[in-house]
């Protein structure tokens, strides 16, 4: 039941990505260019997907538990340290040189571009190397 | 150059609230591509088979879209491999060491109020425009 329903969900945010546009890096990327031929589309995404996350999520919290397990699993840590801001500086770089964050590189996967594929095998090798070096 | 397209963007992004709020609603889990993608490397966290499921999903759903549309959507790449091979480290190891990426912090985590993710947000957004202004106007990469 958790497979079935995290495949579905898995579905909805790959449709999400695809027709918002997010799976083109050019589009990102011309998001992130405000000097040059700015693409507003990103900031579409996010509103739309943080205006439904969030009255969904206000909904959701009303139950005591989740349908498929006994509790929420969301994080509680509030301190803002170093390896947050490190870790998104690094990640927000990496995402201006590629024009992709994670979703969208993996849902561009099926397209069978060579760049594409380098960029997901070079990403999951960081994030080894993340819980290799830093404990 | 591409079109704003203000239609989609709002629809597709959406589509990706719905499956956040699925996700929370069903598994109790944040939607977050970076830390899911994470555990699937680390198998001894446990619940290697939702995540693997999720990740799956994403990987299909282009392919669903391309065979209902009639056409694959539209992906180009205007950055050389070198620079995606480093784009590809600096965005798995980061990531990895601020928490979360665009969904787990800038969706998930922003539609929760969560500081956390409100500053991981702004501090990545800010590092993606001046790495593309950087590239793009003081360094001559078009």
């Amino acid at each position: 039941m958790k497979a079935l329903m995290a495949l579905v969900s898995g579905l909805l945010f790959g449709l999400g990505l695809t027709i918002s546009g997010m799976i083109n890096p050019a589009k990102v990327i011309n998001f992130l260019d405000l000097a040059g031929n700015w693409d507003p589309s990103l900031a579409f995404v996010m509103a739309g997907a943080l205006a439904v996350t969030a009255v969904g999520y206000r909904l959701v919290f009303r139950r005591a538990a989740p349908v498929c397990d006994s509790q929420f699993h969301v994080p509680t840590n509030r301190v803002l340290d170093k390896r947050l801001i490190g870790g998104s500086v690094l990640f927000g770089i990496g995402w201006g040189m590629g024009g992709f964050c994670p979703g969208p590189a993996i849902a561009a996967l099926s397209g069978g571009f060579v760049p594409v594929f380098a960029f997901v095998a070079a990403m999951l090798l960081g994030m080894q190397l993340k819980s290799m070096l830093v404990k | 150059m591409t079109e704003f397209t203000p239609v989609s963007a709002l629809l597709g992004g959406a589509l990706i609230g719905v499956s956040a709020v699925l996700m929370m609603a069903m598994l109790g889990r944040i939607a977050g591509i970076s830390g899911i993608l994470g555990g699937l490397l680390a198998p001894s966290e446990g619940g290697w088979g939702w995540k693997f499921a999720f990740v799956a999903g994403i990987v299909v759903a282009p392919l669903i879209y391309g065979a209902v549309m009639g056409a694959p959507a539209d992906i180009s790449l205007p950055h050389s491999v070198p620079l995606m091979v480093i784009g590809g480290l600096l965005v798995g190891f980061g990531t990895r060491l601020g928490g979360g990426c665009t969904s787990g912090h800038g969706v998930c985590g922003i539609a929760r109020l969560s500081p956390r993710s409100i500053v991981a947000t702004l501090v990545f957004m800010a590092a993606g425009f001046v790495t593309v202004f950087v590239l793009h106007h003081l360094g001559g990469v078009s």
